[in-house]
This record gives C-alpha cells, sequence and structure tokens, in this order.
C-alpha cells in the first residue's frame, strides 16, 4: 500500500509558482517583444503572435518536456541519449548534437549582451551614466555611448584599450562557469525564483505609473499614455499606403511572430529537455508547462507590451521611437535609458531595472550549459571538473570572436541568424516528427498525460502529427527564401563573418563526432538493451 | 489610439490574463503541487563535484 500524499498548503503552492514565474522573465518579454510588435504590424502583429502560440509553442512545450522525461526514465539526461531512446536511427545522433549545440552557441553571444546588462547596472550604480540637462540631447548621448561601448567602430575596438563591456564580458563568463562549477548553480536559481517575481511586482508597479502618466510634456501634449499604447497596439501597416490589417498579408510577420514565440518560449534550444530528463516518471509535464507558458506570455504582453514602448513614446515621440523600436538592442540601450532620465531617481532605477535584467540574463545562459555538460558527463563519463572544463574552451573561443568582431556586431548577428533562429526551428522540426511520426503522437499524448495534473486535449495529436511540421516547414522554407541569399552574400563579402560560420561548422563537426562515439559507447555497454524502442 | 487597436490590446491581454489565472487555480487545487509540478528553475539536475 503506498502512503498517501499530505495535502500541501498555500505557502508551498505560491513556492510553485514563484518558481515558474522565475523561470518566465527573459530579456525577450521587456526587449524583443515590443520592438517586434511595434515594428511588425502593430496590433496585427498579435493575430500571427497568438496562432503561433496555440499551434506551435504550447505544443511543442509539452513535446519537449515530454520527450525529455520519458528519456531520463530510460536514464539519459542529454539529446542525443534522449532522442536515440525514442529512435535509434543515425538521425537522432545528428540531431542530438544539434540539440548540443545550439544552446552552446546561443550561449557564446548571449553572455555579451549580459554582460551589457551588468555593465550598465554598475555605470548607474557609479554614477557613469552623465546625458547632461539638455533633453533634446538625451537620445544622441545613449545611443553613441552604447555604440562605443560594444565598439561597433571597429574590429578589435574592446581590445585596443581598457573597455568596460569586454571587462564585464569576463566577470559574466566567469561568473556562470564558477557557479555551475561549484555547484552553485542552483543556489542563485533558488535566488532568483524571488528575485524574478520581485521583478514582476516591480514592472507592475512601473506598469501601474506608466499608465497614470497622462501628457507629462506640456510642450508636446500628443505625447500621452494613449498615443503610446496606440503605437503599439493599433494595427498598422508596415508600409505607407496599406490597408491596416496589410501587414497579415507579409510573411515576414509571420516568420517574425512564430521566431518571438520560440525565443521567449526557449522551444527549440534543447533546454527544457534537458532539464524535464531529470524529472520523475510520474511528475507532472502537461500543467508545469503550460503554467511556464502562460506566465511567460503574462511577462510579455500585460508587462513588456504596456510598458516599454508606451514609456518610450511618452518621452521621446513617434519619430525617433520608430528608428530604434524593431531592435530590441535599440530599444533597450537607446530608449529605455532615456526614460530614466525623466524619472525621480532615475539613477537608482536604471541601475535597479539592467541588474535585474543582469539576474534574468544568468538564470538564461546557465540552463544553456546544462544540455552540454549532461552530454559530456553521461556520453563519456567525465567527471563535472573535466565536462565544464571542456565546454569553457569550446564557449571561450566562441565569446572571444563575438568580442573581437564588433563590428556592426557582425559574429553575434550571424551566430544568432543562423543558430538562434534558423536551427531552433530545424530543431523544433525533428523534435516534433519524433513524437508525432515515430514514437506516435497518441501514444506521445499518452505519455504526457500520464501523471500530469490536467488532460491535454486528444485534438493536439492531430496539432502536433499535422499541422505543426506543415506550419515548420512552410516557416522554414518563407525564412530560407527571403533571408538565405543575403546572409550568404554576407559570409563571401564579410571576412568576419566568413571566420563566424566557418567557427560554428567546426564546432558542430566535433560535436557530431563526440555524439558519434557516445552512441557506440554506450552500445558497447548495452545500454539501449533493456528499452524496446519507441517505448512508453 | 483606434477601436481596433483597443479591442486587440484588452482581447490580448485578457486572453492571457484568463490563461494565467486558469494554471494559477489548477496549481493551486492540486494536493501535491510542491513535490508533483516543476519550473525549470525548480528541477534538480544533480549537481556534484567529480
Amino acid at each position: 500500500m503506498t502512503a498517501k500524499a499530505a495535502p500541501e498548503g498555500w505557502s508551498t503552492k505560491l513556492g510553485v509558482i514563484l518558481a515558474v514565474a522565475g523561470s518566465a522573465v527573459g530579456l525577450g518579454n521587456f526587449l524583443r517583444f515590443p520592438g517586434r510588435a511595434a515594428l511588425y504590424g502593430g496590433g496585427a502583429f498579435m493575430i500571427p503572435y497568438f496562432i503561433s502560440l496555440l499551434i506551435l509553442g504550447i505544443p511543442i512545450c509539452w513535446v519537449e518536456w515530454t520527450i525529455g522525461r520519458h528519456g531520463g526514465r530510460h536514464g539519459f539526461n542529454s539529446a542525443p541519449g534522449v532522442f536515440s531512446v525514442i529512435w535509434r536511427h543515425p538521425l537522432s545522433r545528428l540531431f542530438g548534437a544539434l540539440a548540443v549545440f545550439v544552446p552552446v552557441v546561443i550561449y557564446m553571444y548571449y553572455v555579451f549582451i549580459e554582460a551589457w546588462c551588468l555593465g550598465y547596472a554598475w555605470d548607474y550604480l557609479a554614477g557613469n551614466i552623465n546625458p547632461g540637462s539638455d533633453p533634446s540631447q538625451f537620445a544622441t548621448y545613449f545611443s553613441s555611448h552604447f555604440n562605443q561601448y560594444i565598439g561597433v567602430a571597429e574590429n578589435g575596438a574592446l581590445f585596443e584599450h581598457y573597455s568596460s563591456a569586454a571587462t564585464f564580458m569576463l566577470i559574466c563568463f566567469a561568473l556562470n562557469f564558477i557557479l555551475i562549477y561549484r555547484g552553485l548553480s542552483k543556489g542563485i536559481e533558488a535566488f532568483c525564483k524571488w528575485a524574478m517575481p520581485a521583478l514582476i511586482l516591480a514592472a507592475l508597479v512601473v506598469l501601474l505609473r506608466v499608465l497614470s502618466l497622462g501628457a507629462p510634456n506640456p510642450g508636446h501634449p500628443d505625447q500621452n499614455v494613449i498615443n503610446g499604447l496606440g503605437f503599439m497596439w493599433n494595427p498598422k501597416p508596415e508600409h505607407p499606403g496599406g490597408s491596416t490589417f496589410s501587414a497579415l498579408a507579409d510573411p515576414q510577420v509571420w516568420l517574425e511572430a512564430a521566431g518571438q514565440i520560440f525565443f521567449t518560449l526557449s522551444v527549440g534550444f534543447g533546454i527544457i529537455m534537458t532539464y524535464a530528463s531529470y524529472l520523475k516518471p510520474n511528475d507532472d509535464v502537461a500543467l508545469s508547462a503550460l503554467t511556464a507558458s502562460a506566465t511567460n506570455e503574462f511577462c510579455e504582453v500585460c508587462l513588456g507590451g504596456l510598458i516599454t514602448i508606451p514609456a518610450a513614446f511618452i518621452f521621446l515621440g513617434a519619430a525617433p521611437l520608430a528608428q530604434v523600436a524593431g531592435s530590441s538592442i535599440g530599444l533597450g540601450f537607446h530608449a529605455v535609458p532615456v526614460v530614466f532620465q525623466y524619472l525621480p531617481f532615475g539613477q537608482f532605477f536604471g541601475f535597479l531595472w539592467f541588474g535585474l535584467l543582469f539576474l534574468a540574463a544568468v538564470t538564461s545562459s546557465i540552463s544553456m550549459l546544462q544540455p552540454a555538460i549532461a552530454f559530456f558527463e553521461e556520453g563519456f563519463g567525465m567527471g563535472r571538473q573535466t565536462s565544464i572544463t571542456t565546454l569553457g574552451l569550446i564557449t571561450g573561443a566562441g565569446s572571444l570572436l563575438v568580442v573581437y568582431f564588433s563590428k556592426n556586431t557582425v559574429a553575434l548577428d550571424v551566430m544568432d541568424f543562423w543558430v538562434g533562429s534558423a536551427m531552433l526551428i530545424v530543431l523544433a522540426l525533428f523534435e516534433v516528427i519524433l513524437f508525432g511520426w515515430v514514437l506516435g503522437a497518441k501514444r506521445g499524448l499518452k505519455e504526457t498525460n500520464r501523471g500530469s495534473d490536467i488532460r491535454v486535449p486528444e485534438i493536439f495529436s492531430y496539432i502536433i502529427r499535422y499541422v505543426c511540421p506543415t506550419y515548420l516547414v512552410v516557416i522554414l522554407g518563407a525564412f530560407a527564401y527571403q533571408n538565405f541569399p543575403a546572409q550568404a552574400r554576407a559570409i563571401v563579402e564579410r571576412p568576419a563573418a566568413l571566420v563566424t560560420v566557418t567557427f560554428m561548422a567546426i564546432v558542430l563537426a566535433f560535436l557530431v563526432l563526440m555524439v558519434h562515439l557516445a552512441t557506440r559507447r554506450w552500445e558497447r555497454s548495452k545500454r539501449f538493451a533493456h528499452i524496446p524502442e519507441r517505448a512508453i | 489610439m483606434t477601436f481596433a487597436g483597443w479591442c486587440l490590446m484588452l482581447s490580448s491581454v485578457g486572453f492571457v490574463l484568463l490563461l494565467t489565472g486558469y494554471c494559477f487555480y489548477r496549481v493551486l487545487r492540486s494536493p501535491v503541487a510542491k513535490d508533483h509540478m516543476h519550473a525549470p528553475l525548480d528541477i534538480d539536475t544533480h549537481e556534484k563535484m567529480g
């Protein structure tokens, strides 16, 4: 007879919600989403956005949680092992290597953006942000400050003299590895379990303040909160002369909406799968995945969508905002600092804002290291120190490239395009095919529902089997058609892009070889012997 | 702000609030949420020195 679990109190259940909220907050909520929505059709963007959420984002989250927990049940925590449990085919090894490769490469440039957040937090704390007293010069000051800060003028600019960005990059890189090397990442994550909900609370306070601003500049009564919300939410044509909803006819809008869902829910990163593999066989995955997605959407739509653009509109006006709104970097590091200049205690709020964004970034960057560490440990029996050192050498070389090739952020953009955009879709496509066709969507959904606190409706087996792959193939095709020619030309014409792509190809080849060797090792030790293929 | 803008903003925020509210309600209703439900930050990855 099994002991019946005691019902939990409200405090422990609140702890679960706080952990979910802590995991949900990220840079994409406050920086990337509002800029994308404002640039790609305003309110019209939300139509493809929610369609992508419902038929791609949430179903693929369920897929990743489910196959991760399934692989963990058979003793595997890394993507190559998890995929091979379901399908003993060479493609599982290839895409397993891709699932290790994707978060590793994203880490290489993500840690640089993390360093900007820490650097700006420090500069606000130390009083190094001095735009002067002329409000007309604020936007120019922050634009040139940021460009100088990250060395966009010349390659190697951050190495020529003392550079704050390079120093904070080194600090962030070392911090991430020290935390994970010493087994302290759980400590920082436990801290963030409380700190990130604090960020949400702070954002709610800021939201109330923004919505009650009215028109603070008597000289510009049109720069008011209603027009600011309109700048973000009014459906508008991408080009002059188009109809209100003409943006919906542009495939790029649908691509950007799907890309935002992938980025914000960490779908196709291979990270969720690795974490889910550590769950117990009857732990919930359906409600956990849905709650994580919903909380993320709350931060993104209800906070990010109502704060960043309206606040920037009120203080900057429509024309300057339109120039930076499409770039999450532009919005976050050019426009938002201007807003702090107009607030009482702006220096303190600037420090708080960038400090909390830095913490959100740390939890994400640490989680990006976990899939590769899990692979090195279980693939080769490496100790934690050895696997972390190996990973440190690989990511260190990549991050060095990103910092050196700082002119127009070429290396960062190349990595973000090929890995942070294209390969996410490729990996997600393999996952839904594995779940919907190899495992079988109905069997897969049965596995999702096992032990779960909600039942995923049957219709999602059809969505995962037919709709997701079709949608992903169409997106990938349109993405390739629209972007690959220009990106391929960039590789030929810009040496920095060529070096970056060559480096990524070498890392991918190395990981494919490692996965091949690890699989042979698993087969020799008969790790798969007791697992019937496609077993549930 | 246009009528369409208001409609899109209110329906987007309303949908997300409903979805989040439903999830939290289900979490709070679960008798064994702490041991049974997880967020990525909350999952023990068995970190140990080796």
